[in-house]
């Protein structure tokens, strides 16, 4: 086990040296035009563009450029020209509505999807199964965005079954800080509870044929306890590993849930500076938004080793 | 039952699938829909897809109306009151004809979703029969490359190079493309899809070249190209029809996320996702200029994936997976193949 997390932080090191390079070649090597010019903004004075490459170093060696990029990032440098802020620190700013958003609704996907994934498997073509199988299909078809605006528009606007408004801090009022974020919560994670629910039927229902699982009914467990101790327990895995993949998704879908439901985290201002083509905060966002991706990741992995052993050996042969 | 084809036996299995047909059938009707564009523009609208109305009348049955009034609100859906102009109204404060713009519209993200998808298989295949065929450091430089693009959460790369392209423009040897070129978008989603497809098909790749007829065409002196293209190449068809099914839906909805936060298709060009970004700011008085685009991408996207599905449980009646390669993962790892 040591020696298998010892390993995949090597590798995960080595990732986030990749994707940085990434990053940096995105922005100030793949474009055609001067980088100093769009990092600039809209309302660009030639004095404005003198210093960023002054700042910068667009004259020096690629990989001094590189090194003045992560600095910069890194540090708390980073200066929007556009706004003339401190990147980071809008960034810390936006964390706790961000945060509260984003781990909501993956508990709230990762509940359900795996309540209704529990409960079709025991009756595979039943109601649940069927309406399961629609919300699953339709969930991967819909643009999250959409949804979000029509949840916004036709529960909080027209019915008023819910609060419009932005995010209210946890310390300040925990239960306005819950109403504001049922909606967003629920338009994160509907998308991926189907799906969720449809793995996991699927796993359970393989492992329903499993030596064991005959064992432990001719033992006289009772059903219940066959299905939850033995059937569920040993149909989990894929769905921890599926998540990792996944919640890269939900911070993308944080950058249009938290716009359209006026929520005051990163996800709203990274949609802001896309809008005004505001490079430098766009640039911090993606960095640090695929550096927790990959840490994520990585830690998952971990987490899976422990829930089934075997993967160690896979993951080694690949 | 001697002297049937597998495509024939495919055929057959699918045309007794009737959800699939009629998903698929729905699609064509779409397409259909988004062709007749310039056909409803010049013979009942008579008007373009970007050509503004801001301070026009309209005569609704008998009556003259303003197309936008004086707070900025425009004109609502008016059906054939006015011979088919405005049939769904207009699009906001500078008066264009929605009805237009959606036909208009659906014909760049049909195109896109398609294009996009088609240059991702081409690529993916070449990798992953590369990969698959040479294995060793061929294998080694190509997996390790599409691991490191597979890390990054795939919306979050193609925002950062739609902002990054769409502000600087690209140049690709002599190709000069301005940033509000369509290609920019094709080209982002066409890179950040590849590594979904390549990784299976080079595990397929890899199962397949240790069969029997490999080993035959190799003792008959095929050299590697032949061996790859002759051999391996039309034994991947059905997996690449499947994936490219998948793709489409997979990459229409990226490039509207991409193109309502205004990093995807640029004006003076539409898709259903800019159009949904700048009905947005009208919801609460002309909800319609929301609902209605994201209705037809949600229509599109739903018929490809449905007919997918059927397609994929013709050619493939064995298989186990559905439906399980959605927004960014394609395969959970030991399901592929």
């Amino acid at each position: 086990m040591g020696r298998f997390v010892v390993r995949r932080l090597a590798g995960t090191a080595i990732v986030l040296f990749a994707v940085s390079v990434i990053v940096f070649l995105i922005f100030n090597v793949i474009p055609e035009s001067d980088p100093a010019q769009s990092m600039a903004g809209k309302n660009a004075t030639p004095t404005l563009v003198a210093n960023i490459t002054e700042e910068w170093g667009f004259e020096d060696p690629l990989p001094q450029q590189y090194l003045t990029m992560m600095r910069k990032i890194f540090t708390g440098d980073l200066i929007s020209y556009e706004g003339r802020e401190n990147v980071d620190e809008r960034i810390v700013e936006g964390i706790p509505a961000t945060f509260s958003l984003v781990v909501g609704a993956a508990v709230i996907w990762m509940f359900f999807g795996i309540l209704f994934g529990y409960l079709s498997a025991r009756k595979p073509g039943g109601r649940l199964d069927r309406a399961l199988m629609i919300v699953s299909v339709t969930g991967i078809s819909v643009p999250e965005f959409w949804l979000a605006a029509i949840f916004l528009n036709y529960l909080a606007f027209k019915l008023q079954l819910f609060p419009t408004g932005t995010y209210v801090p946890f310390t300040e009022n925990p239960l306005e800080w819950a109403t504001h974020l049922i909606l967003p919560w629920v338009t994160l994670s509907i998308l991926y509870i189907g799906f969720y629910s449809r793995v996991l039927r699927a796993r359970m229902l393989d492992v329903m044929n499993e030596d064991y699982v005959r064992t432990a009914r001719a033992k006289g467990l009772s059903e219940r306890r066959v299905m939850t101790r033995h059937v569920l327990r040993n149909s989990l895995a894929p769905i921890v590993s599926l998540f990792g993949l996944d919640f890269g998704a939900l911070l993308a879908g944080a950058i249009v849930v938290e716009y359209i439901f006026n929520l005051n985290g990163i996800g709203l201002y990274t949609f802001e500076s896309l809008i005004n083509q505001d490079l430098p905060p766009v640039i911090a966002v993606v960095l640090f938004g695929a550096f927790f991706i990959v840490l994520f990741n990585a830690l998952v992995d971990v987490f899976y080793a422990f829930l089934d052993p075997r993967v160690k050996l896979g993951s080694e042969g690949r | 039952m001697s002297g049937r084809s597998p495509w024939y036996l495919a055929y057959r299995r699918l045309r007794r699938n009737r959800v699939a047909l009629a998903f698929g059938a729905l699609f064509v009707a779409i397409v259909v829909f988004v062709l007749a564009a310039p056909l409803w523009a010049t013979q009942v609208a008579h008007t373009g897809p970007t050509a503004t109305h801001t301070t026009e009348r309209v005569e609704v049955d008998g009556e003259k109306r303003e197309v936008v009034n004086r707070e900025g609100k425009p004109i609502g859906p008016l059906w054939l009151g006015a011979g088919g102009r405005f049939f769904l109204g207009a699009d906001g404060r500078l008066g264009r004809d929605e009805m237009v713009r959606l036909m208009y519209g659906g014909r760049i993200s049909i195109f896109i979703g398609f294009l996009s998808t088609l240059l991702a298989t081409v690529l993916a295949t070449v990798l992953g029969l590369l990969a698959g065929y040479y294995r060793g450091w061929t294998d080694a430089v190509i997996s390790r490359t599409l691991d490191v693009i597979w890390a990054f959460p795939v919306t979050l790369l193609a925002i950062a190079l739609g902002l990054a392209l769409a502000v600087g423009g690209l140049r690709i040897g002599p190709l000069h493309l301005s940033g509000s070129s369509i290609w920019i978008p094709i080209l982002i989603l066409a890179f950040v899809y590849t590594p979904y497809m390549a990784r299976p098909i080079r595990a397929e790749v890899l199962s397949l070249r240790e069969r029997e007829f490999v080993e035959a065409a190799v003792a008959q002196g095929a050299g590697p190209l032949r061996v790859m293209f002759g051999e391996l190449l039309p034994n991947l068809v059905s997996t690449l029809i499947v994936f490219f099914t998948l793709g489409v839906a997979n990459l229409m909805l990226l490039e509207a996320t991409l193109s309502f936060l205004g990093v995807g298709v640029q004006p003076p060009n539409t898709s259903w996702g800019t159009m949904i970004g700048g009905g947005f700011e009208l919801i609460s008085t002309a909800p319609l200029l929301t609902v209605i685009p994201g209705a037809m991408i949600l229509l599109t996207v739903l018929s490809v994936n449905v007919f997918g599905e059927g397609l994929r449980d013709a050619l493939d009646p064995k298989s186990k997976i559905r439906l399980e390669a959605h927004a960014g993962i394609a395969e959970p790892e030991g399901t592929a193949v």
